[in-house]
């Protein structure tokens, strides 16, 4: 049996949910989804529209808030009384902050972040970035079951996920939990103060990642944003730097953007930058490095050097 | 206060890497190697909140001989000395076996506090931190963007980093280890006084027998498939900035 962890807030189901069930689902065997929370069972029958066995709703008031403590107690209550072959997770920041000690908890190690599984050898193996996404590599749980992996967001699509015939079953799993234990103590999620530009509006945008090395080159791209009438955005490494403020951050910790142009300079591409602009109408990337995964999502790609590439544009732009 | 950082040493950035012979790790023998990212801003936070809280600052590592260069680098920038647990067979070992490691060689240091980066630039786990605190009994917090250390020294608030511009405060109670996002402060670099410092720092030096199961095994590291279907413009800078802009106004319309 593949038991998926369903993630809900407030009983808000989180989507990616479906897309680990859509990986559940393709591994010839049957798959249970468990939903943890104090409130859970309109989540619980939400995840029952699945092709799923059964549905565990997993209820206990030291469950809300999400504390790692109360999920690794509570968790490895379910999987041992449950016995799965393996159990999955969307690779969110929740499971970020608690699977991996889960595993560690039950004497196992989580596979995290995987785009993929497949059967290699008649072993069942999964498929993990590496070094940033410039290499893949097919990894094999060791050891007794149950083995632990998550699937990065957007991996399997949610519309994958196959629907029953009926309603799966929804069943109660007792668990018990020491609230005195929790040591984390949760305060209320906030948004920082409102943003200053919101890039979500923008029909443009040319954004620069750590290819442009200096704070003083940035009038180069400031240059180009300008001739395209477009905003001036970024990667997380420039933000971090100081160089342009954190409300131009485009990716998973920042700002989530579908412009009809994303001109990208001197970013690599990494996952947590491409969920927040893949859905971009049209995206042109400049990259010296051809192999830069950035090219996976790009239309148009000029492979160069962005001190000459840019000028050249501005220049192109200009010139008419 | 006694805060350990846990450093990785991992290939520079921009490093050409290919695939190794082996097939299941890169060939990086004649590579160039540079502090994790996340862990300078770990250490930084380390080294800002002994200047608010006093105490001392002790970097943890865990690997080849070649990661001494990573240790002397964070011990020039102002940590005050370090464990070095050496492995060769820990260059491209599991988060398990590192964790396994590391607390193997932290365990009677009594740390307040335990940092690590998120996330490595490498192996891309994600994981250590969690692991390490679940094997050494203490609470933890990920993804974290501010620290504040209660006055009387009993307890922490942290800033957690959540999904798309969200965040949240979580109090815990010391000791606790915290795994830091980039971002959290601004790096300061080393000085010509500090690398001179440095010199006479102490690296305690634990050798490790036996790498603990791995959990998991790379079968085969490959190049992603490209699936694409981007259209590459070649030719001179100039040439190419006028193709791409035709394209973008003829084709794409959207200029
Ligand atoms: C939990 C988490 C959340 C994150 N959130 C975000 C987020 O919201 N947004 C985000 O962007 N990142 C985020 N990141 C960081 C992300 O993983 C990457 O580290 C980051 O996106 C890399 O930024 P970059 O592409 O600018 O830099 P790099 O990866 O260093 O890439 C620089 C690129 O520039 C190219 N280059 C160098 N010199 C030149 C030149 N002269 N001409 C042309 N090209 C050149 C290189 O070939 C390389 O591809 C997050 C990470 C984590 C773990
Ligand atoms: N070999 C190591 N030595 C010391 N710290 C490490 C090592 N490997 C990982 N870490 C720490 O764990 C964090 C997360 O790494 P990872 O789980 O590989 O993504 C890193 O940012 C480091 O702080």
């Amino acid at each position: 049996m593949t038991l998926v962890i369903a993630e809900q807030r407030g009983g808000v189901l989180n989507p990616a949910t479906w897309e680990t069930l859509a990986a559940a689902q393709q591994m010839n065997a049957p798959v249970t989804a468990a939903v943890v929370g104090a409130r859970v069972q309109d989540t619980a029958a939400e995840l029952a529209a699945a092709d799923v066995a059964e549905v565990l709703a997993v209820e206990h008031e030291a469950l809300e808030p999400y504390t790692p403590d109360g999920f690794v107690a509570a968790l490895a209550q379910v999987v041992e009384a449950t016995g799965p072959e393996r159990v999955l997770f969307p690779h969110t920041y929740q499971t970020r902050d608690h699977a991996p000690a889960l595993a560690a908890r039950l004497g196992r190690v989580l596979i995290p972040d995987c785009i993929g599984s497949k059967d290699r050898d008649g072993q069942r193996v999964f498929v993990r970035p590496m070094f940033q996404g410039k290499f893949v590599a097919d990894v094999l749980p060791e050891g007794p079951a149950p083995h632990f992996a998550s699937f990065q967001i957007g991996a399997y699509r949610a519309d994958a996920c196959v629907r029953g015939a009926a309603a799966a079953t929804v069943r109660e799993v007792a668990v018990q939990l020491d609230a005195a234990a929790i040591r984390q103590r949760p305060e209320a999620p906030f948004k920082e103060a409102k943003q200053a530009v919101d890039l979500t509006q923008a029909e443009r945008i040319v954004a620069v990642g750590r290819g442009i090395k200096g704070q003083e080159h940035l009038p180069l791209a400031q240059e180009l944003a300008k001739v395209l009438d477009a905003e001036l955005a970024a990667s997380r490494p420039i933000c971090d730097s100081g160089w342009l403020p954190m409300d131009r951050q485009i990716g998973s910790s920042g700002q989530t953007v579908a412009p009809k142009l994303y001109l990208a300079v001197g970013i690599s591409g990494a996952i947590q930058h491409l969920v927040g602009m893949k859905g971009a109408r049209t995206i042109v990337a400049v990259n010296k490095d051809a192999d830069a995964p950035i090219f996976e999502v790009a239309d148009y790609g000029i492979v160069g050097d962005l001190f000459e590439v840019v000028p050249a544009i501005v220049a192109a732009l200009d010139g008419d | 206060m006694k805060t350990a950082v846990c450093i990785k040493q991992v290939v520079t950035r921009d490093w050409p890497l290919r695939p190794a012979e082996s097939a299941t790790w890169v060939r990086d023998d004649d590579a160039s190697f540079e502090m994790n990212e996340p862990d300078a801003y770990a250490l930084e936070e380390a080294l800002r909140l002994k200047e608010r809280h006093g105490g001392e600052v002790v970097v943890c590592s865990a690997g080849p001989a070649r990661i001494s260069q990573v240790i002397r680098e964070a011990l020039a920038r102002g940590a005050d000395r370090a464990i070095h647990v050496e492995s060769d067979a820990l260059s491209a070992a599991g988060a398990d076996a590192v964790a396994a490691a590391l607390a193997a060689a932290m365990q009677d240091e009594s740390f307040d506090l335990v940092l690590t980066g998120l996330q490595s630039d490498d192996q891309g786990f994600g994981q250590t931190g969690v692991v390490l605190a679940e094997r050494l009994g203490l609470p933890h917090a990920t993804i974290i963007m501010e620290v504040d250390i209660a006055a009387d020294g009993a307890g922490l608030r942290v800033k957690r980093e959540l999904e798309s511009g969200w965040f949240q405060w979580v109090a815990m109670p010391l000791p606790a280890l915290l795994t830091i996002q980039s971002g959290i402060n601004q790096l300061r670099y080393a000085t010509l006084r500090g690398i001179m410092a440095a010199k006479r720092k102490e690296i305690r030096t634990v050798p490790l027998d036996g790498v603990a199961s791995q959990g998991q095994r790379i079968l085969e590291l490959y190049v992603p498939e490209k699936t694409s279907a981007t259209r590459f413009i070649d030719g001179s800078a100039p040439e190419a900035a006028r193709e791409l802009v035709r394209l973008l106004r003829e084709e794409a319309r959207v200029l």
